[in-house]
């Protein structure tokens, strides 16, 4: 079901991947204001980037849960979530690299954008015990979507707040007029977001394929013990 | 702060990437020992039936 176009999918996102790391340190130019050390950004920033887009689609596909009542949704939507969390711990660990590194601080507290983001990762992390502590499992997907919705909602709203806040203490890469970056650096960027969104689909559709035969499974196990009492 | 030379960015550069890559193949190693115990299960109660 969900395993369905996984294989050409993950070819795709090898070759992206690859195609964005030759890009990065073979033809990317060195930043001429901070060096070798901006290579960080071709990898911290698409993590962010995809990572708060999985939110939003995670409270897309509750939407979709809680107006048709398919269970289906709700899984997809908790997947999505759960595959933005393990992104999240990358773009947290990687900025607190790329800050001691320019900065010399493994975290700075005044940074609007790191703070924002550390806000919208520890909202999600009160997803699981929400969701873990619901037994019924139709309350649960109903009440784990409800959250999805409202965080989700509240990602693009955190996103806009910290752009009128503060616009110039971080480096701005995405604006209207497509920001300060070269060609040749946009064009790495670019590929470089590509090749996280297309990984983050891949290894979300590989985990759908799991734990929908992990559900299969005990199915058929439940079948199975019913007709052995039987 | 000025640029760092090359050979320290290089530790910092290379962490970051190591951190992407890690998470990613824990990740994937996860998965697949999920895929693993869903292949036994599966096996033991086809046997089962048999």
């Amino acid at each position: 079901m969900y395993s369905k176009g996984l294989v050409p999918l993950a070819v795709a996102s090898v070759v992206t991947i690859a195609a964005a790391m030759a890009l990065i340190f073979f033809y990317a130019p060195l930043d001429a204001d901070q060096g070798f050390i901006q290579k960080i950004f071709y990898v911290h920033v698409p993590m962010a980037i995809v990572a708060l887009g999985g939110f939003v689609a995670g409270g897309i596909m509750a939407i979709k849960h809680l107006r048709s009542g398919d269970r289906s949704w709700d899984l997809r939507s908790y997947v999505a979530i759960h595959m933005s969390i393990i992104l999240g711990v990358g773009v947290l660990i990687t900025g607190a690299i790329w800050a001691k590194a320019s900065w010399g601080h493994w975290w700075v507290w005044d940074e609007p954008v790191l703070v924002s983001f550390l806000v919208v990762f520890l909202l999600y992390c009160v997803y699981y015990p929400l969701r873990f502590s619901i037994e019924d499992p139709e309350r649960q997907a109903r009440y784990s979507s409800v959250f999805a919705i409202a965080a989700g909602a509240f990602v693009p709203l955190n996103f806009m707040a910290v752009r009128l806040a503060e616009a110039y203490t971080h480096p701005r890469v995405l604006s209207q007029t497509g920001g300060s970056l070269p060609g040749d650096m946009r064009l790495t960027f670019l590929v470089s977001i590509v090749a996280m969104t297309l990984l983050f689909v891949t290894l979300w559709k590989l985990e759908l394929t799991a734990k929908h035969a992990s559900l299969a499974l005990k199915k058929l196990k439940r079948r199975l013990d019913a007709r052995v009492a039987a | 702060m000025p640029a760092l030379p090359l050979d320290e960015a290089g530790k910092y550069v290379a962490g970051a990437y190591l951190v992407f890559l890690t998470l990613i193949v824990v990740y994937v190693a996860i998965i697949a020992a999920k895929v693993a115990r869903i292949d036994r299960e599966l096996t033991r109660l086809a046997e089962e039936d048999e």
